[in-house]
């Protein structure tokens, strides 16, 4: 009998059906691997079955029983434990004051028991064969052994069912076999685990069965033992999506015989960033591949002078230059499109005109220190109509504007500022359909107009449409690079899941 | 260490001594025991300058007149203590003492109840403040900052109001003035004529560090400063304890605004204006992080004395007033600055 039971779940935000008619089953005792492009709804029906999340319509069975959490709370007292890829824990306390917060043993009824709740937590890591002084202070501790106080919180719980989401993104390797074999343990005292994750190796040596998931829909279950690796590339992906009919890029010929303008070498950010090195040339637009977190966002913000380097050489138009800022990158032309629009790209409160040219200011400015009015409602015109802004007016607030005119402007104010190498995070994110389609033309323009564009996207026909190289990375490494007519999803995928198994423990 | 030192950092770093560096070294490099014994040592400095430059400063007026000072100023601190460690402000303890005191005045003056019930309406108005700045913050999500600011003009406001404007006096209440004035101690010990006022003070700091160490809201106010979001994820109501926390502040200015008025034998109804920055000043000099999570009473009691200290031996010095509140400036810069030090390496 199952565990749990999930028949024909739906949810939906905002009209977006994030899962749909989802059925998954999870024994007692079994490992069972989640998997999924970003996006396909793993997270979200896991966070309806922790409470997180209410459903829209669907049945959960827990023993047989139809049941609904409608709290981590509620999910927590049904045995459903939920460990968060992002740990939530309190830095300054404990290790045992954070298992039991909320729940504190208490005598003389308003009292702390220190020595009940150290004792307790001590029992339940000796449980896991876990080596921990229960009053050790969280923040002092390693990541890896964080990760073990939230999986004891889960487990103090007494919970039956322990969900996984990607545990191991943050361990080193002797970390990794710590936790599989608490995991072992639990799996012999009868806890069904869920385990999200995108490390195929991992899964074939923890998993008992893998289902796949694909844009809110489970695609199949099966016996991770016997599934290649390859087959669930290809269920993830789903073949008739692969090589979306879309015409390829209207460029001409991929801009070989341009010059380089961008050459990084070596670049190096604690193990964030591992000797990365890629080039862009003129007229070309570079696509960067890989799952969240493979480092892409940290290469660019690390280029851009946004973040220090420990290692690395810049090259621009053949000259090594040192980036301490993005003032300095700036300088050099390189700009940096983040993928918050709203946290880095724009003061959604101020105009249109405003944001366009707040990044060139200074050459605006007359007589010392008035700015020429006349000036800037010229240049924020020009673009506006270039790049095709529907904006009422120059002095429309950023905010009222849809997501891709947005987007626009950002571009909008690297363009004034005379950027000539553009580095594109997730162009596309919540931007609808139709709007996409006009940022695909306007890089298309942008790159044939002369500019270099590094573009970092993780929906990959998007990357395939619009690269002419595509550079993938996984865990801080570039695996791979394709060409444009070699590159395919199954081919991205295995690079971008192509983990350093010979890493050591750090 | 005393009994007010208790932090739930305390116990572990001593148990994990033994595996570690001596543990004389890993007290020093504790940052929020480090900022305690420098904030400490400042404070030994201070009395040795002050001792040496004025003859003056080591007479027992003056040195009860620095622990008078140190009665109220300690008292609010101490309240701004645990609002601070949970992460959040409250820039309305100056203004919300004088309240609590006009509330015992009127109480006590204008309707002539007995003393114990002016007592309780001054804490119990102070509590109920403390509740609608918590619920403000809570519930309607104002951020603390604007939430105790709006407070602070309004109590002043209000405090105009129901005294008419008019400092009220004590006189029918000769009792009052035992509150602050008189010396217990000093009936028992008549060399250690140590006004009630500061055994108020040290009172309420025990109370407030048993508090902070031994009980759930203590808990509560660690881990609210430490990660809001995993408190609530936890399934604690975070709403309640915020206002918990925020009425317990404002009782504790309650008890300050009933020192200060025994003190002076009146409610001044203009006066308190200021004494947040002090306050808040004294939180972080004795080594509470401005950004939560972290902080202890018997700090801000270190913190409070330096305050005091230094406006005192300054006076005393005949340095003029506006260099005083010069350097009472400086140092409240250079104590939010170790702070940020502080937070900046240890995250």
């Amino acid at each position: 009998m199952n565990l749990i039971s999930v028949r024909r779940l739906n949810k939906a935000f905002a009209g977006v059906q994030a899962v749909q008619d989802v059925d998954f089953d999870l024994a007692a005792g079994e490992v069972h691997a989640l998997m999924g492009e970003n996006g396909a709804g793993k997270s979200t029906l896991m966070k309806i079955l922790a409470g997180i999340y209410r459903k829209d319509s669907g049945e959960v069975l827990l023993d047989g029983q139809p049941v609904e959490a409608d709290s981590p709370r509620a999910a927590q007292r049904m045995g459903i434990g939920i460990i968060h890829q992002e740990l939530n824990l309190m830095n300054h306390l404990s290790a045992a004051q954070n298992i039991y917060i909320g729940r504190e043993p208490r005598k003389l009824g308003f009292l702390l028991d220190e020595d009940a709740l150290n004792a307790q937590a001590r029992a339940i890591f000796e449980q896991m064969h876990l080596r921990l002084d229960p009053r050790t202070i969280v923040g002092h501790l390693s990541v890896a052994k964080q990760q073990m106080v939230e999986i004891a919180k889960a487990l103090s719980f007494e919970s039956r069912v322990l969900i996984m989401d990607e545990p191991t993104a943050a361990l080193n390797d002797a970390e990794v076999s710590d936790l599989f074999r608490i995991i072992h343990r639990l799996r012999e005292q009868g806890v069904g685990i869920v385990y999200i994750s995108h490390k195929m190796d991992e899964l074939q040596q923890i998993a008992d069965r893998v289902t796949v998931m694909r844009d809110g829909r489970t695609i199949a279950t099966a016996p991770m033992a016997g599934t290649s690796t390859e087959r669930i590339i290809a269920m993830m992906v789903g073949r008739e999506l692969a090589r979306e009919a879309a015409p390829p890029p209207e460029t001409s010929s991929p801009p070989v015989l341009q010059p380089i303008v961008l050459e990084v070498r070596g670049l190096c950010r604690g193990q964030v960033i591992r000797d990365v090195g890629f080039t862009v040339r003129r007229g070309e637009i570079l696509g960067f591949a890989g799952l969240m977190g493979a480092g892409r966002t940290e290469v660019a913000r690390a280029v851009f002078g946004a973040d220090a380097i420990d290692a690395g050489e810049i090259v621009v138009h053949g000259r090594a230059v040192r980036i301490r800022s993005p003032q300095e990158a700036v300088k050099h032309g390189i700009g940096y499109l983040s993928e918050d629009r709203k946290h880095f790209g724009l003061a959604t409160g101020l105009d249109v005109e405003t944001n366009i040219v707040m990044a060139s200011l200074s050459r605006f400015v007359r007589l010392g220190a008035m700015v020429d009015a006349g000036a800037t409602r010229e240049a924020a015109g020009a673009l506006v109509r270039q790049l095709q802004i529907k904006t009422p007016s120059l002095a429309q607030p950023v905010l009222l504007l849809s997501g891709g005119n947005q987007q626009k402007i950002v571009i909008a104010k690297w363009l004034l500022r005379d950027c000539d190498i553009l580095f594109f995070d997730e162009p596309t994110r919540g931007i609808d359909v139709g709007a996409k389609a006009e940022i695909y033309r306007l890089l298309r323009a942008l790159a044939q107009s002369g500019k270099a564009i590094v573009m970092i996207s993780s929906e990959l026909p998007e990357v395939l449409r619009l690269s002419h190289r595509i550079v993938v990375m996984c865990e801080g490494r570039i695996t791979g690079e394709l060409s444009e007519r070699e590159a395919t999803q199954e081919k991205i995928m295995q690079l971008a899941t192509l983990r350093d198994t010979t890493r050591k423990a750090a | 260490m005393s009994v007010s030192d208790i932090q739930p950092a305390a116990n572990a770093a001593v148990a994990g001594a033994s595996d570690q560096a001596s543990p004389v070294k890993r007290l020093w490099f504790r940052p929020a025991a480090r900022q305690k014994l420098l904030a400490f040592a400042s404070l030994i400095a201070l009395v040795v300058f002050f001792g040496f430059a004025s003859p003056n400063f080591f007479q027992t007026d003056n040195l009860v007149s620095i622990l008078q000072a140190t009665a109220v100023n300690g008292v609010l601190a101490i309240a701004s203590t645990f609002v601070i460690i949970s992460g959040g402000i409250d820039l309305s303890v100056g203004t919300l003492m004088t309240f609590c005191a006009v509330v015992a005045g009127v109480v006590l003056t204008y309707w002539g109840l007995p003393l114990p019930l002016g007592i309780l309406a001054a804490i119990a108005a102070g509590a109920l403040v403390g509740m609608t700045s918590g619920s403000l913050v809570a519930k309607l999500k104002v951020p603390p900052f604007i939430a105790t600011l709006g407070m602070m003009m309004l109590l002043k406001g209000l405090s105009l109001v129901i005294s008419g404007t008019k400092p009220i006096y004590f006189s029918d209440t000769p009792n009052f003035s035992v509150i602050s004035q008189d010396s217990l101690i000093g009936y028992f010990v008549p060399a250690l004529p140590i006004p009630n006022g500061v055994l108020i003070l040290f009172l309420v700091a025990l109370v407030a560090a048993l508090v902070l160490a031994k009980t759930p809201l203590g808990r509560y106010t660690f881990a609210l400063g430490s990660n809001e979001e995993a408190v609530r994820l936890s399934g604690v109501n975070v709403s309640f304890w915020k206002i918990v926390i925020y009425a317990v502040n404002g009782a504790i200015c309650g008890i300050a605004g009933l020192i200060i008025a025994s003190r002076l034998n009146s409610a001044q109804p203009a006066l308190g204006q200021g004494y947040e920055l002090d306050a808040i000043a004294a939180v972080v000099i004795g080594g509470t992080s401005l950004s939560g999570g972290r902080g202890t009473v018997i700090g801000t009691i270190i913190g409070a004395f330096i305050m005091s200290v230094l406006t005192n031996g300054l006076r005393i010095l005949s340095v003029a007033q506006e260099w005083q509140t010069v350097v009472t400036g400086a140092i409240i810069i250079l104590a939010v600055y170790t702070d940020i030090l502080r937070r900046g390496k240890n995250g």
